[in-house]
This record gives C-alpha cells, structure tokens and sequence, in this order.
C-alpha cells in the first residue's frame, strides 16, 4: 500500500496490484470511509480495481497530513466495512443475434454451445469493481469459465446496452464507443441517461445478475423505458 | 436575454464546473481557462456559481434584449458593439438591442464572456456546464447554434465599470513553460524517457480539444509496459500510449484509463497549456508538491485581487 502524488490537487493510494474482488473491495472500503468520517479537504474520489484517487483542495489540507490519514485508514479497510450491496437485476436479450451478434463467435472460441455461454453468464453474479472511462460504464468480474482474449480487430462502433465479455471481465456500454469486447446480447435499459434526474444507472460494489429475455421482451422493456415507466429491479 | 445570430466553431455554455460525479463516469468540464472565465465574471460583478459563454478559436455574434453588461477575457479576441471595437478585459454596458461580435484571437484558443446576472440554462447535476460528450448541461447539452436564446439570471448588482491589473492579461504567444508533478506513473518510465519529456520541446497538435491535449515530441520511453490496471485519471494528468506521445487530460477527461501517467501538470498550468494554440510549443519542467502548493496559495491571493473597480 502506498500513497503518490497525482499532481497539485489529487493523491492515489494504491493496494496490491492486481485485479481482484479482495483489493478492490478494500479501495472501496476506504472510499466509504471516507464519506462516513467526512475528512475535511477532500472534494471527491474516484475508485479503480485497485487505487482510490482522492481529489482535495490544499488550501484545506496539505499532502503529507492527507497521506498520513489516508494510510491509516487504508490499513482498516475489510469487507466488512460496507454495507450490504445494492442487488441489480439487467434484462439481456442474447438470443437475437442482431442483439448479441458475437454470442455464437464466443461460444466456439469458447468451446461452449451458445446455451451453455448464456447459462454461465446469467447464473454469474457479477461485482461492479467501478464505473469509468465514459459516463456509467460498469467494469464487472466475469465467470472463469467465460475468460475470453478480446477480439484480434477492435470493431469501431458498439451499439449502447451492448453486454460484452474480454478477458475475465464483464462490461456493459453505456454510449455508442469502440470496443473490443464480444457482444453477448444487449439490455433495454440505459445505462447513461443524460435526461434522467440520475443519469447512471449502476455504482460501484453493485452485483449485477442478467436475467435472459427474449426479443419481444426486449421491445416491450425498451419501449417503457423509452416512455420512463420501466423501473429496473434494484435491491 | 440575448440571441445568437452567429454560434462561431463550438462556442458552449460552461459555468465552475460539476462536480462529485468523476465516480460515476461524468467529467467536471467547465471551463479551459479557468483564471479568464473567474475574471470574467468578477468584471461584471457575477459571484463564482454564474455561467458564460467558452468560444473557442472564434467567438459568436449575438444581440442583446435587454440592457446588461458583459466583459471578454482568455484569448485576445478582437470585440465589437454595433461594429465599433471595444475593449477586452474590462466591464462593457450594453443597451438593448446592441449587437456584439467576438473575433478570432491572433494567439490562444479561448475566449470567455461573462453575462451580469449570467446565463439561465437549467441546472443539470448541479451544474449548467456543457459536457457534449455526454449530451449533458448547457444548451440540451450541446454547442449554442444560430437562433438560440439564452436568458440570463437576475444581476446581483447594477453594473460597475471594473478593470483587470493589466499583470494578470497573459501573453498566449510563444513557447511556453508548463509546470508538472512527476507522478503517479513516473516509475513505469526510463530515465532516458523522462528526460526526454523534461528537456525538450513539444508541439501541440490540432487533434486536442476538451478532453485532452495531443502533443508531438520525441518518445517518452517505457520502462515495462504502456499499460497498467485501470485507474482514476487527475485533471492534468500527463497520459503516455504506447507510441511514447504525451496526452495532457484535460476538463471533459474520460474518469478513469489504463495507459501510463508520467506526470501531472500543476493546477496554475492547465490554464495556460489550455490555450496553447496547434504547432506552438511547450516544455516541461518538474516541481514537487510542496512547490505546486506554494504557487497555488500565491495564485489564489494575487488573483483576489486581479480585478478593481474604476472611479
């Protein structure tokens, strides 16, 4: 564990490094930490897998007195500092393959029927590590069984609501971006609604399970969504 | 309220800034140059929350409907009422009905205009900040175009003619010197490859914007690896891809990436590499922290008294 400066007005402390539920658990332990103990000067954080940049005003506290705290607070951080995670349940049409057009190219990298694919993927409970890169985009754990080399040729657009496997993680795209996961399916719902009162729907330390839907579904969620009376299974 | 006849390349409206909302994935934006835009808003007697405009290499044409007053500040761009040039970096009364025109600057790239009373866009996440990336704040979360109209909030005052300490107008031209923090990445680097990024010049390139400034220069090199494990990217934080070319993450930043970081240039800075115009230059010199602290106290006091009022 260490702390480094990350410019004049943010610090990064950094677990173990490596991608896992324990480390980021504790980068998000310490995040939660903080919100409960409110240290002065700190004006917002931002989780990783394993590093919690910790933005802060210098005119409030300086670096040295900030680290010092940070570390010691870094040094309680356990699962058992969170309260319980918000349960999330996602639609995901994979049976379309317009929807989930790399289902079928996965499953025989795989070595796995297609079936097979959708069960390990919706039997999973996914952890959000964190949201990042764009606005509410989640970066998920993954079944072993479904770890997966990203695709050789990145493809230049992904539609939004695509739910994508690469490596040994899960992501959802939240806006139409590059991308080099393989598109299982997709979901109805938005991750990122800029019109909504709150834009993005997931949050770090959330477990996600799909829940498999077939097309129809699919219309008929993505039509209530489209009209704001869909609301997703948060608990 | 005020009407755009002409929007110019991407003029947006951007107040502070939002913030608390990098953990979710949505970026602070704001405006580039933070120092113009506070001014800015000082001449016209706006308090820190008030909303303006951020044109970028050539400012709108716009009539006002009302009497206020507005002041322009950031890159020197050439400002007219009704066609007769005024003066930059002081309060302007208008009537209603007069028109304005904000010219291209000969150095920099943005300019600022403050509204007294400031623009009344809706608040969105506790900001009315244009983030276009998102769809987000400002005008249905785009750039104004021709036949917006923009209304602006009540002035907390009658109007004062005020002027800026002619210290505080920057010189955009040249090359410039930005100050960095090494860090948090600077490991990852050879010695060779921070050398190379604290010794010689680099030119900025035409490709950089909002989210980051691109520039050109020779290889920082690495010392294993162009990747690490995704993590949080600070506001000046010097990013370096493979290619060993430097990317200055700016205000509508992605949160989070997985390429190095070698450096992070200091807060006073961004203001003036923000500015840097395509094919000028920039180099990079190294402070501590305990420096860039020093030089944003200063700042900040020096700045508190940037603007008077005129008799």
């Amino acid at each position: 564990m260490r702390v480094v400066p990350a410019g004049d007005l943010a610090l990064s402390v950094e677990f173990t490094e490596e991608i896992s539920v324990e480390t980021n658990t504790r980068v998000r332990a310490l995040e939660y930490l903080l919100q409960q103990k409110g240290v002065p000067g700190i004006v917002e954080t931002v989780p990783g897998y394993r590093a919690l940049l910790v933005y802060y005003d210098p005119s409030v506290i300086g670096y040295e007195p900030l680290s010092e705290t940070l570390l010691g607070l870094a040094a309680q951080t356990d699962a058992t500092v969170l309260p319980p995670p918000r349960h999330v349940a996602i639609p995901c049409c994979y049976e379309d393959p317009e929807l989930g057009f790399d289902l079928a190219g996965a499953a025989e990298r795989l070595g796995l029927p297609p079936a097979e694919v959708v069960r390990a993927h919706t039997a999973f409970e996914h952890l959000v590590y964190f949201i990042g890169f764009v606005p509410g985009l989640p970066y998920m754990d993954s079944p072993e069984r479904l770890t997966i080399k990203r695709l050789d040729t990145p493809r230049t657009k992904t539609p939004p609501g695509s739910v994508s496997i690469g490596g040994a993680q899960c992501c959802i795209y939240p806006v139409d971006s590059p991308g080099g996961f393989w598109v299982l399916g997709r979901t109805p719902l938005k991750l990122y609604d800029p019109a909504a009162a709150e834009p993005v729907l997931l949050r770090a330390g959330d477990r996600v399970r799909f829940r498999a839907i077939d097309r129809t579904e699919f219309d008929r969620i993505a039509a209530a969504v489209e009209a704001r009376t869909y609301r997703a299974a948060i608990s | 309220m005020i009407r755009i006849l002409e929007p110019g390349p991407l003029t947006t409206v951007q107040d502070r800034g939002r913030f608390g909302q990098l953990r979710y994935g949505i970026p602070p934006s704001g405006p580039m140059d933070r120092r113009a835009f506070v001014i800015a808003n000082r001449l016209v007697g706006n308090d820190g929350t008030a909303a303006g405009l951020e044109c970028t290499y050539m400012g709108p044409r716009f009539e006002v409907e009302r009497a206020c007053a507005i002041a322009v500040t950031g890159a020197p761009a050439p400002v007219t009422v009704n066609r007769h040039p005024v003066p930059a970096w002081t309060t302007i009364e208008l009537a209603a009905g007069d028109q304005v025109r904000i010219g291209a600057p000969k150095t920099g790239v943005f300019s600022y205009v403050a509204f007294s009373g400031g623009l009344d866009v809706p608040l969105v996440i506790g900001s009315r900040s244009t983030y276009i990336r998102g769809r987000l704040g400002g005008v249905e979360g785009r750039a104004v175009r021709a036949d917006d109209v923009l209304r602006l909030l009540p002035a907390p005052a009658p109007p004062r003619r005020r002027v800026v300490d002619p210290r505080w107008i920057p010189d955009f031209g040249g090359d410039q010197e930005i100050r960095a923090v090494l860090g948090p990445q600077a490991d990852r680097f050879t010695d060779e490859g921070i050398a190379a990024l604290l010794g010689s010049p680099y030119e900025m390139l035409p490709q950089s914007d909002r989210m980051g400034a691109r520039l050109r220069g020779p290889r920082i090199a690495h010392a294993r690896g162009h990747d690490i494990i995704s993590d949080g990217i600070p506001l000046g934080g010097i990013q370096v891809p493979g290619d060993g070319q430097p990317i200055v993450l700016l205000v509508d930043r992605q949160s989070t990436g997985g390429y190095t970081k070698v450096a992070t240039v200091c807060s006073i800075d961004i203001a003036r590499l923000a500015q840097v115009k395509p094919g000028q230059r920039v180099t990079f010199r190294a402070i501590d922290v305990a420096e860039a602290h020093r030089l944003v106290r200063e700042d900040a006091a020096s700045l508190a008294g940037a603007v008077k009022e005129t008799a």
